[in-house]
């Protein structure tokens, strides 16, 4: 067997994890900033070491089980959120040679595999016993529902123009034109919808902190609690990259620019979206929960609806077709 | 059957996904302190002391927007294969194939619309 199957999935493990210290780093620097704060500077150089110091007292931490929990269930829990988070990273190629299954249904494999974390919110509200666990979770678990359905229709104009699921040949179908423009309708619905899935601000309403103290994971403590918290950030870097894949051309140089390496293109694609993520949450206020749901029936997915029709329908335009 | 590169890739992700709670979960049980006393376990409600059960009945409403959920996830699912093969089907039926997905859409559609009047997706 080929060593490199599973040295691959360990040296991304550790890239993601590292990801994920510096991108709450950045996150709390980046929301100091836009507030006209500091953010962390205590911990190590410029508070780089702010993170790891946090990750480390949680490790410390007890581990408190409440009474009346459903142990199984509960304990059970937070791996199961994770797990799914770090398997669909598999699908996504990062460059033309750094990508690790090259799947034929790709696509549906990340998009199928990543609703299994709704399950995981669900049963880690439920199993603890606790009233705004549980309604944390059930708000979490009716709006990750909620929003699935815009997610999975608003690709769908991509899947026609590539007729294919493959992640890498929508890649290759984007060394013109990056699908952003032509599937601009796509990508709107896509990037709210994404934000929701992600549970960040403005959708962060499964943790309203004022109304509902945590949110599905208000029991939790120690590394069980960092599990969520880590799950949460391996899904910004999935979703990232999937963006970045779909929309922004992937690893493709935009004007010719190819003297650049890919993965830094890709680099520079997903870090703007990661960037992006956190000006969104230094810059909304959170939705209402009555105006959270709607819009996702309402508003969303029509619109993703009209975008299949909109793609189909252009597809018979002469000249502007060749881009469908 | 030999197994094909590809599904053992995703295997070894799923393995490594499944590995890494254990593992560390395990290494924190050695490092952290294990001193449960009688008021640590109860169940935390903002410091007053809980009142009976959560295991309660909760707002129909999930289960509506659940169902919702379910028809449209069912639509998605043929809508994909559609999507995949709809230059082929183009070439060999015309404009046909998308009449057809249109006027399954528009089942769904109406069953949206439907919700939509009677207020289900409305939430207070």
């Amino acid at each position: 067997m080929n060593p490199w199957l599973v040295l691959g999935p360990v040296i991304l493990l550790l890239i993601v994890l590292g990801f994920v210290t510096y991108a709450i780093f950045f996150e709390r620097k980046v929301l100091g900033w836009i507030q006209g704060r500091i953010g962390p500077n205590r911990v190590g150089p410029w508070g780089l070491l702010q993170t790891v110091a946090d990750v480390l007292k949680l490790l410390l931490k007890e581990d408190v089980t409440p009474k009346k929990a459903d142990l199984a269930l509960f304990k059970l829990a937070p791996a199961l959120a994770f797990i799914p988070a770090f398997a669909i990273l598999a699908v996504i190629p990062f460059t033309d040679t750094i990508q690790f299954a090259d799947f034929a249904v790709g696509l549906l494999y990340y998009l199928a595999l990543s609703s299994v974390t709704i399950i995981a919110i669900l049963v880690g509200g439920w199993s603890s016993n606790n009233k705004y666990a549980l309604l944390g979770g059930m708000r979490s678990a009716a709006q990750m529902i909620s929003y699935e359905i815009p997610l999975v229709m608003s690709v769908v104009g991509i899947i026609m123009t590539v007729g294919s699921l493959n992640l890498n040949e929508i890649v290759e179908a984007q060394k013109e034109v990056w699908f952003i423009f032509p599937q601009a309708i796509g990508f709107v619905v896509f990037l709210i919808a994404s934000i929701s899935e992600l549970n960040r601000t403005p959708f962060d309403l499964p943790e309203a902190e004022s109304e509902l103290v945590a949110g599905y994971h208000v029991e939790y403590s120690g590394f069980r609690f960092a599990f969520f918290m880590l799950t949460e950030y391996v899904y910004m870097f999935a979703m990232a990259s999937l963006t970045t894949v779909l929309y922004l051309g992937g690893w493709n140089a935009p004007f010719g620019l190819t003297f650049i390496p890919p993965i830094v293109w890709f680099v520079l694609k997903f870090g703007f979206i990661v960037f992006f993520l956190i000006w969104l949450r230094g810059t909304f206020p959170r939705i209402r929960v009555d105006q959270l749901m709607q819009f996702a029936w309402k508003v969303l997915l029509p619109l993703a609806l009209l975008n299949i029709l909109v793609t189909a329908l252009l597809k018979e335009v002469p000249f502007l077709g060749k881009f469908y | 059957m030999a197994l094909d590169p590809t599904h053992l890739q995703l295997a070894i992700f799923l393995l490594i996904g499944i590995a890494l709670p254990i593992v560390a979960l395990s290494l924190g049980r050695v490092l952290r302190p294990h001193n449960p006393t009688p008021d640590k376990a109860i169940t935390y409600e903002s410091g007053v002391d809980p009142k009976g059960d959560s295991w309660v009945q909760f707002n129909v409403r999930y289960y509506l927007f659940a169902l919702l959920f379910v028809i449209f996830d069912v639509e998605a699912v043929f809508l994909y294969p559609w999507a995949v093969s709809y230059d082929v089907l183009r070439s060999d039926v015309g404009l046909f194939i998308l009449v057809e997905m249109l006027i399954f859409i528009f089942f769904l559609v109406l069953g949206l619309a439907y919700a939509w009047k009677k207020k289900v997706l409305e939430w207070e």
